[in-house]
């Protein structure tokens, strides 16, 4: 155990829970958003598949990063805006219609990297930034300021997003929806609308999430996110609908994750206990479900269609 | 027909075709399959004699592990094939739907090429006792009379990769990346920490839990770097995220069950790669002469089903033959036990 509190082994530990945490972060980021104004999104893991195959799929063809970031961005947009559309129009069921883009996003990306690429090729990674000045603090730089932009940008987002949720007019509308459609109806505010730019942006966000998953690995698998859209639904209830609560859970999993391997790695878990360690980041988020379940209200609207009469 | 209804039918019909593309994309039986009933219908199909078979399996037909080692293999058997292949069935009710489908369609040998398939495949195989079914990895048949079952002793390459691992480290400290302690994941981490320490090199290793978080590997690959290993392995398909690592660490790789050079080409020492034509060479000959299964077969290195492959592209490569052969030799006559 000694081996693990010397300052390079913590250094990788934080460093490696951010970078695990980076994409459970935005793809919860957007999930708040599209929740706040009452849409459950079940696709999230569906999308961010769909975004990290054609985010790798452009560095394969184009050898452009920053081209993938952007092509991952807009497959996110799209699939809002089809999301947006089956749900606030169509007044479809938010679960079912979830599980279809994710098994759309499933079935599809396998298909395309099938028949477009075969074989898994590695490709260039997002580069590490080190931030001026504040790469070079000992210790603290290496754990928090030597990482690829994206990773960046998902923790700036969360100021951004607590802004927009409350001090702009549109993330007030967000909440009003979400909470009383009928009422924020009443008073003039388009529920579809809001709701429908609220579901772009969320899926906007896991667009990013499948970037940063696939920018930061250097290559696309099948079923790349491993049920990574799931979790992330999941710590949205975890941080509450908060954008910061949703940070915490996510560095929480991640950092949790970190650490279980590197004492799996420094030999301090024992082989036979290895897989019950394995979900020690799953069973918190549980514990934390469990425990916030009943303190925290989830938006008054989640999940139920808005018509006007 | 009013807006409302027209909006619903509308509805229905896109959250159909989101369906249909989805399953488009786990159903292998598409591209090769078509390719192969084309061929063979052009031949003649089954008329020609064409043996009909199928795959299910966990993962991507190009996963540079488990289950393109499986496909290859087939593709190399001496004898028209006419394949099928469902892959991506990490679900295990999934491939008990395949599995029961390839059966009522009359496919007359179906591969379940996991493990965790056998409990379903108890209960398929006696509904359609003229179908052979091929099961793996496991080191029995379950009694079933139509089951052939194959293993691969993956400790043995794993012990050549292992002796290999412990020439080329300058620190002395091997990090090994399990998924789940169980198979010839398991048998593949002992057996080259056997060979590893048997030359003086300490091994460390970690399983992620998962056969398929290519993040946690990468994620374990990173650990095993900030403790000071300079050499890495690692089973199953998810090890591509590890190898990532490697490469941008520049550090060397050693893989198993298919050859995984490709993905660093500078970086990869050598892959146990699975030859399992071997052994389905000879249940396919049994079946041939009428007996359905009941056998269980192994691969390993006396009977070619394991091949260790060096990187043609790693420097100093050639300097390792002599090793591997030497190795591989002392294995083969008993002289070196490897911990399977």
């Amino acid at each position: 155990m000694s081996d693990f509190f010397t300052a390079s082994i913590l250094v990788a530990t934080i460093a490696s829970g951010i970078r695990l945490a980076t994409p459970y972060l935005f793809a919860s980021l957007g999930e708040t958003i599209g929740q706040k104004s009452g849409v459950l999104n079940l696709g999230v893991d569906g999308v961010m598949l769909l975004s990290a195959f054609f985010g790798y799929w452009t560095v394969l063809e184009r050898d452009n990063l920053w081209l993938a970031v952007a092509v991952s961005l807009v497959v996110g947009l799209v699939m809002g805006l089809i999301y947006a559309t089956i749900t606030v129009f169509f007044h479809a069921t938010q679960g079912i219609s979830g599980i279809g883009i994710f098994l759309f996003g499933l079935g599809f990306s396998e298909l395309m990297f099938r028949r477009q690429v075969g074989t898994p090729l590695p490709v260039d990674k997002l580069p590490k930034i080190e931030i001026p000045l504040l790469a070079d603090i000992p210790w603290l730089g290496e754990a928090l300021f030597q990482h690829n932009p994206l990773t960046y940008a998902a923790f700036l987002a969360v100021p951004v997003v607590v802004f927009m949720l409350n001090k702009t007019t549109f993330g007030m509308n967000v909440r009003a929806v979400g909470e009383n459609p009928q009422a924020a109806d009443s008073l003039g505010v388009s529920v579809a609308r809001t709701r429908f730019i609220a579901i772009v942006i969320g899926n906007t966000f896991a667009g990013l999430a499948g970037a940063a998953l696939v920018l930061e690995l250097g290559i696309f698998q099948q079923n790349l996110t491993n049920g990574l859209g799931f979790i992330a639904v999941a710590l949205v209830y975890f941080g509450a609908w908060r954008p910061v609560g949703v940070m915490t859970g996510s560095l929480l999993y991640g950092l949790v994750a970190a650490t279980v391997l590197q004492w799996k790695a420094q030999g301090i878990i024992p082989r036979g206990a290895s897989d019950i360690a394995s979900m020690a980041p799953a069973v918190l988020t549980i514990l934390a479900l469990i425990l916030l379940a009943n303190r925290v209200p989830a938006p008054a609207a989640l999940t139920r269609p808005f018509a006007r009469h | 027909m009013n807006t409302k209804h027209l909006k619903r039918m509308l509805a229905m019909l896109f959250a159909f075709t989101l369906m249909a593309a989805a399953c488009g994309g786990s159903d292998d039986a598409s591209s090769e399959a078509d390719e192969a009933t084309e061929e063979s219908s052009e031949t003649g199909g089954d008329e020609s004699g064409a043996l009909s078979m199928a795959i299910v399996a966990p993962s991507a037909s190009e996963d540079l592990a488990f289950t393109q080692s499986m496909i290859e293999s087939i593709e190399a058997l001496e004898r028209d094939v006419e394949l099928q292949v469902t892959d991506g069935t990490f679900v295990v009710e999934d491939a008990a739907a395949a599995i029961r489908g390839y059966a009522e369609e009359g496919v007359e040998v179906i591969v379940a090429h996991g493990t965790q398939f056998g409990a379903s495949l108890a209960e398929i195989a006696p509904e359609f006792p003229e179908t052979t079914f091929i099961w793996g990895t496991s080191t029995d048949t379950q009694g079933l009379p139509n089951v052939f079952a194959y293993y691969p002793a993956a400790d043995q390459g794993g012990y050549v990769n292992g002796v290999l691992a412990a020439g080329v480290s300058e620190s002395g400290s091997i990090g090994v990346i399990g998924p789940v302690e169980a198979g010839d994941a398991v048998a593949y981490v002992n057996g080259f920490a056997a060979g590893a320490e048997a030359n003086g090199a300490t091994v460390n290793i970690a399983y992620t839990g998962s056969f398929s978080d290519v993040a946690l590997m990468a994620e374990a690959a990173q650990a095993f770097l900030a403790n000071g290993n300079d050499v890495l392995t690692g089973s199953s398909q998810a090890v591509v995220g590890a190898v990532g690592v490697s490469r941008e660490a520049g550090i060397p790789w050693f893989g198993t069950q298919a050859n995984q050079s490709s993905l660093d080409p500078a970086g990869v020492v050598a892959s146990q790669v699975y030859h399992w034509e071997v052994v389905l060479e000879e249940m396919l000959a049994l079946r041939d002469g009428g007996t359905l299964g009941g056998e269980a077969y192994e691969i390993n290195l006396a009977n070619g089903g394991l091949v260790i492959e060096i990187n043609p592209d790693y420097p100093g490569a050639a300097d390792l033959q002599a090793t591997v052969d030497e190795t591989v030799a002392a294995i083969v006559d008993g002289s070196i036990t490897t911990g399977g």
